[in-house]
């Protein structure tokens, strides 16, 4: 992924450069908002990381006149402002994610592969699979190896969650947010706990587990670990 | 929020009807005055016509003898003479010997009094005419009775207590309507201060009374207000900064704090591929415990700014309908493996569709606040309720656990920040959930209670319930 990252801290800019380069991506750098808004202009990105004030120009405009040049680049915002009705506007004035400072880079590296996934998957699929796990959206039926497998409303709804970002890392934030769509912090190990019933009913009758652990982050659903 | 008032119980109202009464009031004493004192004038004319008549009466007599004045009265009475006079001679045995009236009315003593009568008199009247008299006894036992109609005077007040009449269904017509234009006047205005603080109050606080700019006491309260006003923007937008400032300040060196231990720990794996995430490795742990307390510093202080926020009424302006019977439900759900984990019973019970005007986010993290809680310190007892019920117009949700509860004395210190019992000290936890499930209770202008579930805690939350 090529990766635009406007950020005026320069010691957070170059961390984030360096994890997202070890991650595979290619990543270029803006620090400030107009040198930020001509880079991302161009459009050929994948995902802009953007903060959200910075010099120049603040990052809530240079959003909006992205938007405004209807260039669709998915952007993350990077806030150090993180109540509730900040992360509204921001994704109101066009954003796609939030994430507050300071964030664990696993959980926006996780947020990062995300968005590219999201803008480009069309939303009219009717059926959802991973190795021998399938979905149906419409019948609302889960089945593995043919078995079907009876879910709550709610866990049906997580597993969706999972199989849309299937192969992806997601965290137990983001789980909260996509399912449940809370924006808080869960202090509780709340989120493994429903993962784990989800587990049980998904992996437990069989070989090869799909809904892995990632340790300190999230879970991922894969057919291999 | 305002509940409809009774038409009869507005200031417009009242105001109608205290002007009408004083109009009233004025209207039917000046009426009293007037009649009062017209009444006696005419009385006291009759008297002094009564009065010369019996003057040249007695001048005839003491002259020229009971004949002539036979003869005078009879000239008197007779048809040309004035109607309006009445006589009356009889002799000493009673006999009628001259005059207008037939008979000696019984109640006229003959003692020179002045007396009022009911008379029937000649041919035209069938209904008795009152008449002011004076009556005598001659010498040689005849008596004589002078009077004279006081018809006029029964006219006169007839005239006037049409007068009055009228003029007190005006003063009542004119002082409601007076009132009421005045109680309008003045309730616009109240109103308007009214309206203006009630959108402050809601979060908006660039609000200001518009000045009428006449200067009279309304503007001077306007102006008092809104100088207020300024002042508490001003404050408000201090603490914005503040926060926000410190937000920033803040938040930047703990990411690059967080961002060093991250690369640290990430550079540390690539040097000891040997032990992928090997636990036991001293370095490793010191890195991760530090990471842990990192998180720890940033829920702390998210959570400080949040109720600081929330108190302040910052987040007032996004309150948008919430169906809080879904909301409990779903906090209910998603709370429900965690307490079968700390093996006891969370039992949800939502009675019907409640809505409230409410923050969804704010009202999510206070309510999951309160069921950790519940479920951190009251799961001995095997058994959560989470409840929402209507009582009134109000929704009330209850957290109710069979835990060793919260002593009275110490139920209102646990609202604030930092405060924990010394039982729970040992427990993780920040100090901060039941402060910020207050404060967002304070955002909500809903009433929060701890109370004694005997044995256990049980909070009680009311609010008012949104309209329509």
């Amino acid at each position: 992924m090529r990766i635009l990252i406007v950020e005026d801290d320069a010691k957070t800019a170059d961390y984030l450069a360096k994890g997202l380069g070890e991650a595979g991506h290619t990543v270029d750098r803006a620090g400030d908002g107009r040198e930020g808004l001509f880079l991302a202009s161009g459009g050929d990105y994948d995902a802009v990381v953007l903060d959200r004030m910075l010099p120049k120009l603040d990052g809530l405009a240079v959003l909006q006149a992205l938007r405004a040049a209807e260039v669709e680049t998915p952007v993350l915002i990077l806030s150090a402002v993180g109540h509730v009705d900040e992360r509204v506007k921001g994704l109101k004035a066009g954003g796609d994610d939030y994430v507050v400072k300071p964030f664990a880079f696993s959980e926006l590296l996780a947020r990062i592969e995300a968005l590219s996934r999201r803008r480009g998957t069309a939303s009219a699929q009717t059926k959802l699979n991973v190795a021998d796990l399938e979905m149906d959206l419409l019948a609302r039926r889960v089945t593995r190896s043919g078995k079907s497998i009876d879910l709550q409303p709610r866990e049906f709804k997580l597993l969706e969650y999972l199989l849309r970002h299937s192969g992806q890392t997601v965290t137990r934030t983001m789980l909260l947010e996509g399912v449940w769509d809370y924006h808080f912090d869960p202090q509780t190990n709340v989120i493994d706990v429903h993962v784990s019933r989800l587990r049980q009913k998904v992996d437990r009758e069989f070989e090869t587990p799909l809904i892995h652990t990632v340790r300190g982050v999230g879970y991922r659903l894969a057919a291999e670990a | 929020m305002t509940t409809p008032r009774r038409w009869w119980r507005g200031a417009s109202f009242r105001f109608a009807a205290l002007y009408a009464l004083l109009f009233a009031t004025s209207m039917a004493a000046l009426g009293a005055f007037v009649y009062w004192s017209s009444i006696d004038v005419i009385e006291r004319q009759v008297a002094d016509t009564v009065q010369a008549e019996l003057r040249g009466l007695a001048e005839q007599l003491a002259e020229q003898g009971l004949p002539r004045l036979r003869e005078v009265i009879e000239q008197r009475s007779a048809p040309g003479g004035d109607t309006d006079n009445v006589y009356l001679l009889v002799g000493p045995g009673g006999r009628r010997l001259a005059g207008n009236l037939s008979t000696w009315p019984e109640r006229a003593r003959p003692d020179g009094e002045w007396l009022r009568l009911e008379l029937y008199r000649t041919l035209e009247h069938t209904e008795p005419v009152e008449v002011g008299a004076r009556a005598f006894e001659l010498r040689g036992g005849a008596r004589l009775l002078v009077g004279r109609d006081l018809g006029a005077r029964e006219a006169l007040r007839r005239t006037i207590l049409e007068a009055v009449a009228w003029g007190l269904g005006g003063a009542l017509l004119l002082g409601a309507l007076g009132g009421w234009l005045l109680g309008r006047y003045l309730l616009s205005r109240v109103e308007t201060v009214s309206r203006t603080s009630r959108r402050i109050v809601d979060g908006d606080l660039t609000q200001r009374v518009p000045l009428t700019g006449t200067g009279d006491a309304f503007d001077r309260l306007a102006d008092n207000l809104n100088r207020m006003l300024a002042r508490i923007e001003t404050l408000m937008t201090g603490m914005r900064v503040v926060t926000d400032s410190l937000a920033h300040d803040l938040r930047s060196p703990l990411t690059r704090l967080r961002s060093r231990l991250e690369m640290a720990l990430r550079e540390h794996d690539l040097e000891h591929p040997e032990k992928p995430g090997g636990l036991g490795d001293a370095d490793r742990q010191v890195l991760e415990q530090a990471l842990s307390d990192v998180e720890t510093i940033r829920g702390t202080f998210d959570s400080l700014i949040a109720i600081a926020e929330a108190e302040a009424g910052i987040t007032r302006v996004g309150l948008a309908r919430v169906g809080l019977d879904e909301l409990v439900a779903e906090l209910g759900e998603l709370a429900e493996p965690l307490a079968e984990e700390s093996h006891c019973r969370l039992v949800a019970e939502v009675a019907e569709p409640l809505a409230i005007a409410g923050h969804r986010q704010l009202l999510a993290q206070a309510i999951s606040n309160l069921l950790d809680n519940a479920l951190k310190y009251g799961c001995d007892g095997g058994e959560i309720h989470l409840v929402l019920a209507r009582e009134d117009d109000r929704a009330v949700l209850s957290v109710a656990d069979r835990g060793p509860g919260i002593p009275e004395s110490a139920r209102a210190a646990v609202l604030q920040r930092f405060v924990r019992l010394d039982e729970s000290r040992s427990l993780p936890g920040s100090g901060l959930g039941l402060a910020l499930a207050a404060a967002v209770a304070k955002l909500h202008e809903s009433t929060f209670e701890l109370q004694d579930n005997a044995p256990g805690l049980r909070v009680v939350w009311r609010f008012e319930l949104a309209e329509g």
